[in-house]
């Protein structure tokens, strides 16, 4: 454990720094996407409840440092790109 | 993707459960509201699972109010920029839960609609205290089977119906009421894009699935957002000015799908019979009728 330093009024400054806290160790299912599918409607990107897609140029790809694998973006392509796989270790 | 969503306003790394809808409510939210907010957050879900000291998933200034009285918070945040000759200039908005919002935080909310602060208040509804474990609270469906209403030979969970707090809220004549889901992304970025424009108080009332308090699968979540909404569950709608007889309904299922199909994919309806899931439908019918639909 780090030792934690407590500001007066338990003040936080540093803006969105949960990003630190890598969730993507939680996820038992990892998305796959086929980029040649993908026709960029960003319906995955709208509906990921932590921010994990990002939009690359010709399609998207998964920020795996905080998926946690619930499977809402196969789910809600349009044109099935995405596929969940069982994450292996 | 607009410029403005290129830096996303709700950090990753929040400690919601794998298919959370609050988490997709929030990032949508926050979006579109932009930086120059400042939000206060009561107790639930979203400030336990966001809020981990000394992380925070918030890119905005936020303050943990207490349970009952994140309204009145913003409420004072409203007053305090307008002393300093900053009025209208920021976006101030509360966020709560249903417990928060439709029990415990009632009477600041109903204050601060009554005071006319220009607030915007956000209530992310997920039918249960989820946070604490699964206790019924007053946004609890009829039927669901909760760890304080539990389905048994003698019970059939929750007993009451839902209490209409978008419409109590819209009958306190403030400037903007409006429900939405998280499957409805473009009409909820409209809603509260509305909502923050208002001069004065506005709710917005978001159904947000629960897969670990509904019990249903994880990627279920969105899908069973458009089911309440096509079955006639959830209605979505929206009152400007105070209007809550000719309701503007925003949604209108083009043919109501049978509310089984909705309580069937959640396991806190699985003791329903069909006698139940009847009676339910015939309640909705009723309600839908009410609305106009």
């Amino acid at each position: 454990m780090t030792k934690v330093k407590i500001t007066i009024g338990g003040i936080n400054k540093d803006a969105g720094s949960s990003k630190e806290y890598k969730t993507g160790g939680w996820r038992t299912m990892k998305p796959e996407v086929d980029v040649e599918k993908c026709i960029q409607c960003l319906k995955c990107f709208d509906y990921c409840p932590d921010g994990a897609v990002k939009k690359t140029d010709d399609a998207i790809e998964f920020d795996l440092d905080y998926c946690k694998g619930c499977g809402i973006c196969a789910k809600e392509c349009p044109v099935k790109a995405i596929v969940m796989k069982v994450e292996e270790k | 993707m607009s410029e403005k969503e290129d830096k996303e306003m709700f950090a990753s790394g929040h400690r919601m459960c794998a298919g959370c809808g609050e988490g997709i409510a929030m990032r949508t939210i926050l979006n579109e509201a932009g930086p120059n907010t400042i939000a206060t957050v009561a107790t639930g879900c979203l400030e336990v699972t966001t809020t981990a000291y000394p992380q925070t998933s918030w890119e905005i200034p936020l303050i943990h109010s207490a349970f009952e009285n994140a309204a009145s918070v913003a409420s004072g945040i409203e007053v305090a920029l307008k002393q300093m000759d900053k009025k209208g200039e920021t976006n101030i908005m509360s966020f709560a839960g249903d417990g928060g919002t439709f029990d415990i935080g009632f009477q600041a909310l109903s204050g601060m609609f009554e005071r006319k602060h220009n607030v915007t208040h956000i209530c992310l509804d997920n039918e249960a205290y989820m946070n604490t474990g699964i206790q019924r609270c007053s946004s609890t469906p009829y039927g669901a089977s909760t760890t304080t209403s539990p389905a048994g030979k003698f019970s059939i969970g929750e007993d009451r119906p839902k209490k209409p707090l978008a419409r109590i809220s819209a009958a306190h004549d403030i400037p903007y009421v409006a429900t939405a889901t998280i499957a409805h992304i473009k009409d909820l970025k409209k809603k509260v894009r509305k909502a923050l424009d208002a001069d004065g108080p506005a709710l917005v009332h978001v159904f947000a699935p629960c897969p670990t308090g509904w019990r249903h699968a994880s990627n279920d979540s969105v899908e069973l957002a458009r089911l309440a909404v096509e079955t006639g569950v959830f209605v979505l709608w929206e009152a400007e000015d105070g209007e809550i007889c000719d309701l503007n309904i925003t949604h209108k299922p083009k043919e109501r799908k049978p509310v089984g199909e909705y309580l069937k994919k959640q396991r806190r309806f699985a003791h329903l019979t069909e006698e139940h899931i009847e009676k339910i439908q015939k309640e909705i019918d009723e309600k839908c009728e009410q609305y106009g639909f």
